[in-house]
């Protein structure tokens, strides 16, 4: 079956895209194996000169970086990361994360539309990081984004798909990639998230809160896959109350 | 020495009222067991859930507070832990305070690194691979004043990604040059919260001044800080009722400025020269670990500072447990990095580990060492 990930003319065949935020570096590697993951995030306010290690040198080659802008506070400082990441030669793909409230840590889509425009425009592949609002995602669609990746529930909460029914929006109204970015606690509930039509889900606090982790990694890697499955194979509907009779309104009717 | 003093800014702000009034209904004494499982129970405390957890009801609960403190810790910040080094750059005081090496009066051996020190002295930090450093200094715009603190900046900048400042408490605009300069983040203690003491202890000196200390961080972050730090020197006064306060002046600041990276310190009152016999009082380890698992189930996103002031296995512990920030290779006296110490220190320390050594415990704990988490920008 060939069922390729096309984000900003990159193809994947996994479905599982990695943040790395929360992991002991060994343990970044040995996660990346386990959960068959080709992209993984790179906070670049961690990546930078200093220090006696480096994440690169714990993410394997093959392994597409996707640096993100943690730590911007608005379009601008997003916009000067990106422009970091470049240079230091993490290569195009940028997520853009804006975060003016360190305490839920919740993303600002007005500067996620603006800081999307400038650096689409810069030739960057961007992934902006997101509220599922069906407005703002047009918008950075329309600013060039290459995915659009909506929480799931508030970042590293672990709650699963609080916000299911609109990114269901997302899937059906965005012609690009939808990633669930945040939340996703379970492997079930990624999988939900693969079977409703997203194009692949990210995870990072569930798999690093794991009792084992590199066993989690491969857990989330088989629900990704069965959900994606599932979605292509379209699942049967699900009936709201009652087993039905097959024309119980209409069947009096004689021609 | 000739440094103009300029009058004391006043900014709008209810949060010393909005801190006053739930800080003097607290009784510590009225919370019981009940109110402690509930507020275990809870995802998010309530003001009354987190003076539960600060009480004496809830010290025979502290194992199953510490499972929770855990988990949150490990889900907020992973296994990261932050490493920085503080640099007394000076130790001349104004104040005459009865619980501080630094006091005016104490006749310890004052310093002031100059220019070409100071740098000495980073260069020799910076080789050990940190690269967040906070400066300090006693509090004397006579002697150490913002000018003087601004060059000081301006050399860490070069060798350091993240600057921060733990001096008197300034005006926005004094703050804003500074941040100028390339300062990210201001700490300031309240020392305690209870006005009668602070007035008590603060015999005399611009130290005195209470509501203008309080809002220090508010003028800090007007300023542009990206971050600030709360805390009460514990064992100072009555300590849940300052760990208490310092938790609202927290929590209510983050309400008002939710850009601002927060981050909470616990020191206990520690013997200094000339005065050996001061300690915390009442404020025990399993109090102190009580203290910093309130806070992180309080505001589960904070981050909290473990001081050398603690001994080794105590921070080993605490690290992960509620703390994400720890001081490595740690002189306080002035200078001592590079060069010999100049100046005398502020208090005693009990772990004078390496970073190297503080880097090996940390990942034998299966923890990861954050030496950079800023991009200067």
């Amino acid at each position: 079956m060939n069922d390729t990930l096309n984000i900003g003319g990159r193809e994947f065949q996994s479905r599982f895209i990695l943040g790395s935020g929360k992991f002991s570096l060994e343990m970044t590697r040995l996660v990346i194996e386990n959960g068959g993951v080709e992209m993984a995030t790179l906070a670049l306010r961690r990546a930078g000169a200093g220090g006696k290690e480096n994440i690169l040198d714990y993410i394997p080659k093959g392994v597409t970086l996707l640096p993100n802008t943690s730590g911007a506070r608005d379009a601008r400082e997003a916009v000067r990361i990106a422009r970091l990441a470049r240079e230091l030669g993490c290569g195009d793909f940028i997520k853009i994360e804006v975060i003016p409230d360190t305490k839920y840590l919740l993303p600002d889509n007005g500067e996620t539309i603006k800081a999307t425009e400038i650096l689409a425009k810069e030739g960057f592949i961007v992934m902006p990081y997101m509220h599922p609002d069906l407005i703002a995602a047009r918008r950075m669609a329309d600013a060039g984004a290459a995915a659009i990746m909506p929480l799931g529930a508030p970042i590293g909460s672990n709650k699963g798909l609080l916000t299911r029914d609109f990114i269901k929006i997302l899937v059906g109204e965005i012609d690009l990639p939808i990633i669930v970015d945040a939340g996703i606690g379970r492997p079930s509930q990624a999988c939900e998230a693969m079977e409703l039509g997203v194009a692949a889900v990210m995870a990072n606090t569930a798999v690093a809160t794991a009792g084992d982790a590199g066993l989690m990694a491969s857990a989330f890697k088989l629900a990704i896959e069965a959900g994606r499955r599932a979605w292509l194979a379209g699942p049967g509907r699900v009936l709201a109350y009652a087993a039905e009779a097959s024309s119980p309104l209409t069947g009096f009717l004689e021609d | 020495m000739r440094c103009e003093t300029p009058e004391r800014e006043a900014i709008p702000s209810d949060i010393l009222d909005k801190t006053r009034a739930l800080a003097r209904a607290y009784d510590p004494a009225a919370c019981t067991a009940a109110d402690v499982r509930n507020a275990l129970g809870r995802d998010t405390l309530t003001f009354y859930d987190y003076g539960a957890l600060l009480s004496p009801a809830a010290e025979p609960f502290l194992e199953e507070t510490a499972r929770r403190a855990r988990a949150e810790t490990r889900r907020q910040f992973g296994t990261s832990v932050s490493l920085f080094t503080p640099l007394y750059i000076a130790n001349y005081c104004d104040n005459l305070c009865a619980y501080c090496g630094f006091q005016r009066d104490n006749p310890i051996a004052r310093a002031r690194l100059t220019p070409e020190e100071i740098e000495a002295e980073l260069r020799a930090i910076a080789q050990t691979g940190l690269r967040e450093i906070l400066l300090l200094t006693g509090e004397s715009r006579r002697h150490s004043d913002p000018g003087y603190i601004g060059a000081a900046v301006r050399l860490a900048k070069r060798y350091f990604s993240a600057v921060g400042l733990e001096i008197y408490p300034l005006n926005t605009d004094e703050y804003a040059r500074l941040r100028q300069d390339g300062a990210d983040f201001v700490s300031v203690y309240q020392e305690t919260y209870d006005e009668e003491l602070y007035e008590k202890v603060h015999v005399s000196g611009p130290k005195r001044a209470f509501s203008y200390r309080f809002h220090a961080q508010e003028r800090a972050v007007l300023g542009g800080m990206r971050g600030v730090s709360f805390g009460a020197l514990l064992g100072l006064g009555d300590f849940r009722r300052d760990a208490f306060a310092a938790g609202l002046h927290a929590f209510f600041f983050q309400q008002k400025y939710p850009r601002a990276e927060i981050s909470f310190s616990v020191p206990r009152i520690r013997a200094y020269a000339n005065n050996a016999a001061l300690g915390p009082r009442d404020v025990g380890e399993r109090q102190l670990l009580q203290v910093m698992l309130a806070y992180r189930l309080f505001m589960p996103f904070a981050a909290i500072t473990i001081s050398t002031r603690e001994r080794p296995g105590f921070r080993d512990h605490a690290v992960g447990l509620a703390a994400t920030r720890i001081s490595a290779g740690v002189s306080v006296g002035v200078g001592g990095h590079g060069a010999e110490q100049k100046g005398e220190a502020q208090f005693e320390i009990s772990d004078g580990r390496s970073v190297a050594h503080i880097h090996e415990m940390l990942l034998s704990r299966g923890l990861q060492p954050v030496y950079t988490d800023y991009i200067a920008l």
